[in-house]
């Protein structure tokens, strides 16, 4: 982190070490450092407090629960939405405990920030890929000193010296006598000893669990339909709604005429908010009929002619002469001779479409609140309920659940809090599911980005300078503005911008902040900032290499000298796809992107066809990945798939785009996703690696965006600055790439001699 | 009242004749393993089996069923090949969030009891119905021809379980794959 970056974040604030090292990890990180503390992991008062698993016998901490019949329930902190962390976590704890994970049952927390928060964030929050960074401590001291009070009491009973006694899978052995207790025989007896200060963690050679590919804790219930998402939840007395929100951003609810709706079998009510209306039915068909026979009058306020065209307009205008922020700056890129390239990136709205639609069940009563839901964020719920109730916060309680995708999506609680809106009209539990129409409608988007960046190359073709400036509007600002930089910086928006695994002489990275009108509401998408930087970033330094006439592998390699892991990477992926060996078939090209983004080093090729009628078709894809020690390697390995799949949606199919207000994506249909027959064959290798883990759940889709792009340019010669991919720019022919190549300078083109 | 036949059992329902057999599953039955994503029949989160064939049931009117049998992932398990599709799908880990497998899992029931050895052509015309927005395609694939070979094609997961056998045939299981790759 430079100084001119890290300074402003950092004065008048505490200094205190995870502080420190949550500046190292990025915006969503710091995002959450405004609300301070995390959870302290040692400690009797930490075992004060709702718990999840009733009355155990032995609690030594928030996350373990030890019942006199030897049942271990661990209490997860972060939320399993697909990304296996409930299996991280209880590895963890199991592995320093000496448990099998299948001795322990795993359980959501309850929403509680005292207990609950990730110490990264500063908040009862799972995002940012953190969850294995912060984990990787507090989860084996939280096991250890489990354990230590464990074997401490069994000590005490059999008079001899803990450290004569072993324990495997929950049964404690005194070595020299044979004798043999269980955990929750002892449970009681633990529970009066007093908390160690501090405890020795297993030496990574005695893990019996960490490394090992284990059996997820939540798949079996997955593969029969017996596990319950939010949206599966059937509370008694509840009834079903569906909502609809004014399709125009920023605008308001003005009439209903529902006379057509009560004819509707089934329809229970309709209910009304400001800028929303929710039909209630016995089942969701007949909310969902009745929502269509609804004449509803909105008032489409002052978006009403905004556009996506306006969004890029205003984005363009703001970066030429917006006052920019500087990021970083090293040297002076000003008077740099030598051979100078620029071009221009614009990068779309983006939707989360989470295959589990937005759903809550909310049941208002005069003395409290239940909320049962899958939210990322779950004492945020608390917090806008008790804000729109007026109840206290202690009445309200958050049934957290399994989730269908969270993707960023869930980070935002405006569907509870809409849930809520409505269910505080009537007595009974309301279930509020939204169309898919309407998740897709009324996301926190993923923001637009303009990027102009610029280097002069040396006669050795490598940047003497290099200049980047990003310009959007801020998630950061409105989701935590107490972690806005004084100087206004987003860290987001320049994360693995202004800390490039490159070294250049003279580098300026600087953000210019244009936020879209009130109501278009942004939000945190897989691979936050990186996404959107590493994908300008890696495309560049292919024009780069381009420019200066190397391949764009051996390119990189070069300047990636002073960066062993990178190189490390980079060189394993260029091994195992066969770089620059054989040759390949007319318009197939291979793509190559590395970065480290999340405390993670990955290298990806891509090798992509492009028909003559400008389809592309990916062929064979290959990861190489050093993410530090991997706790679980299947779930890595499936977290690269996953997420180089997701971000290939994207750059194949996806962007959210606006006329008069309104989005004008609605189903998958228009919003397509990848499907089976579009994926091609896909290789991740991981580096053997002893370094503290890495973040791994968004860096698939970080890496996905360049290295399909430089494949795209390399089978074509065409280079894409913006997605989803212009199909039109790719159709082959001399005449019609000259024609697209004209008409590509709408959306930036790179032009050689003037910055 | 409509009669069904779903899991083998016979089921009376008072409910409209248009309403999707998605919602009389999950909002009238209770029967919430089968999915709603789309409601337009462009996820495939919804499938079932109709007399064994994968249909998409939020686009299916409940009375268009008739006394053809349903089944349901709920169900599913009950047959040779789904139980064994469902073993497959946990021995490589194909699931993440999960909110798309229950479709994915009646998919490809569907097509390995049609077609016991489907080609890679075979399976992607049988699975591309089904979108997974966490993106398990490559382990859907791998598990397929998991069911079909009965050789284990790609590297399986410890099961969480008591141990039985030795440390040693564990190591040596878990190295005993071949990759779809090397297949063809």
């Amino acid at each position: 982190m430079n100084a001119r970056f890290g300074d402003p974040l950092g004065e008048g604030r505490p200094d205190n070490p995870s502080r420190r090292e949550a500046l190292k990890l990025g915006g969503l990180v710091v995002a959450f450092l405004w609300l301070g503390g995390g959870a302290k992991v040692l400690g009797r008062a930490v075992a004060q407090g709702p718990v999840a698993a009733g009355d155990p016998a032995f609690a030594p901490n928030a996350f373990i629960r030890v019942g006199a019949d030897g049942s271990v329930h661990l209490v997860m902190p972060s939320i399993e939405m697909g990304q296996g962390a409930y299996t991280g976590q209880a590895t963890l704890l199991a592995e320093e405990m000496d448990l099998g994970l299948d001795q322990i049952v795993v359980e959501h927390a309850p929403a509680n920030r005292k207990l609950y928060a990730n110490p990264l964030l500063g908040e009862q929050a799972t995002g940012g890929s953190t969850t294995i960074r912060y984990c990787w401590t507090t989860m084996r001291q939280a096991g250890a000193a489990a354990r230590t009070l464990l074997v401490n009491a069994a000590a005490a009973k059999w008079k001899v010296d803990p450290a004569q006694c072993t324990v495997a899978r929950g049964v404690i052995r005194h070595e020299a006598s044979g004798r043999t207790v269980g955990y929750g025989e002892v449970a009681n007896a633990a529970a009066q000893l007093p908390v160690p200060e501090k405890v020795q963690e297993k030496d990574p050679s005695a893990f019996a669990l960490i490394g090992k590919p284990l059996r997820r804790v939540d798949t079996a219930g997955k593969v029969d339909g017996s596990l319950q998402f939010g949206i599966d939840l059937r509370v008694p007395d509840m009834k079903i709604a569906t909502v609809k929100a004014c399709p125009t951003f920023g605008g308001k609810l003005v009439a209903v005429d529902d006379s057509r709706a009560r004819q509707v079998p089934g329809f229970v009510a309709v209910l009304k908010i400001a800028d929303a209306v929710a039909v209630v039915g016995e089942h969701f068909w007949a909310a969902k009929q009745a929502m269509e026979a609804l004449d509803i009058t909105w008032d489409h306020g002052p978006n009403a002619h905004y556009s996506t065209e306006q969004l890029f307009k205003d984005l363009a205008e703001a970066s030429k002469n917006g006052t920019p922020i500087p990021g970083k700056a090293v040297g002076n890129v000003d008077g740099v001779k030598g051979k100078a390239l620029e071009a221009t990136y614009q990068l779309p709205l983006l939707a989360h479409a989470t295959l589990e639609p937005q759903n809550a069940i909310v049941h208002v009563r005069p003395d409290g609140c239940d909320i049962w839901t899958g939210t990322q964020v779950p004492a945020r719920c608390v917090d806008v309920a008790a804000k729109l109730t007026g109840l206290k916060p202690e009445t309200i309680v958050v049934h957290n659940q399994y989730m269908g995708g969270g993707f960023g999506r869930r980070l935002f609680e405006d569907p509870v809090e809409q849930a809520v809106a409505f269910a505080r009209q009537v007595s009974y539990p309301l279930k509020v599911v939204w169309t898919r129409e309407e998740d897709i409608a009324h996301d926190r988007f993923r923001p637009a980005y303009y990027d102009r960046i610029a280097a002069t190359l040396g006669d050795d073709g490598k940047p003497l300078a290099w200049t980047h400036r990003i310009t959007s509007g801020s998630v950061l600002a409105t989701f935590a503005p107490g972690a806005m930089a004084k100087n206004g910086m987003d860290s987001d928006a320049i994360e693995c911008a202004a800390d490039l695994p490159y070294e250049f002489p003279n580098v300026k990275v600087e953000w210019v902040r244009h936020d879209p009108p009130d109501g278009l509401h942004l939000g945190w998408w897989r691979g936050v900032g990186p996404v959107h930087n590493v994908f300008v970033i890696e495309s560049f330094i292919d024009e780069l290499a381009h420019a200066a006439n190397k391949d764009p592998l051996a390119y990189r390699r070069d300047l990636l000298q002073k960066n062993p892991r990178a190189l490390a990477v980079l060189n394993l992926a260029a091994e195992k796809a066969g770089w620059g060996k054989g040759s390949l078939p007319a318009r197939v090209g291979r793509g190559v992107a590395v970065a480290a983004p999340f405390g993670s080093y990955l290298c990806v090729i891509v090798e992509a066809e492009v028909s003559p009628q400008g389809e592309v078709k990916l062929r064979r894809a290959v990861a190489a990945v050093d993410c530090g020690v991997a706790v679980n390697p299947n779930t890595v390995e499936a977290q690269i798939q996953g997420g180089l799949i997701f971000g290939w949606t994207t750059a194949l199919y996806n962007g959210i785009t606006l006329k008069n207000g309104t989005v004008q994506q609605h189903n998958f249909n228009d919003y397509r996703m990848m499907r089976i027959n579009e994926t091609p064959a896909l290789e991740v290798h991981l580096v053997d690696s002893k370094e503290t883990p890495g973040g791994i759940g968004e860096t698939g889709t970080v890496m996905a965006f360049p290295a399909l792009f430089n494949a795209v340019f390399a089978a074509t010669g065409v280079r894409l600055r913006s997605y989803p991919i212009d199909r039109a720019a790719l159709v082959q022919g001399a005449e019609a790439l000259k024609a697209v190549v004209t008409q590509a300078s709408d959306h930036g083109q790179a032009q050689e001699g003037k910055v | 009242m409509i009669v069904l036949n779903i899991n083998g059992e016979s089921r009376s329902v008072d409910v409209p004749d248009d309403m999707p057999l998605l919602w009389v599953l999950r909002d009238v039955i209770g029967l919430t393993g089968t999915k709603f994503g789309c409601g337009i029949a462009q996820c495939g989160a919804c499938t079932v089996h109709l007399d064994g064939a994968a249909v998409r049931s939020c686009v299916l009117p409940v009375s268009a069923v008739g006394s053809k049998a349903v089944t349901t992932i709920e169900g599913v398990g009950a047959s040779a090949v789904g139980k064994k599709v469902q073993q497959a799908w946990l021995d490589i880990e194909v699931v993440q969030c999960g909110y798309c497998q229950s479709g994915q899992i009646m998919s490809a029931t569907a097509l390995l009891a049609a077609t016991p050895e489907p080609s890679d052509a075979e399976i992607d015309v049988a699975m591309s119905g089904n979108i997974c927005r966490c993106g398990t395609y490559v382990r859907i694939r791998e598990a397929i021809k998991q069911v079909a070979t009965g050789q284990k094609v790609a590297p399986q997961t410890i099961p969480n379980v008591a141990p039985t056998a030795s440390p040693a045939a564990a190591a040596a299981a878990l190295l005993s794959f071949v990759r779809v790759e090397d297949m063809a």
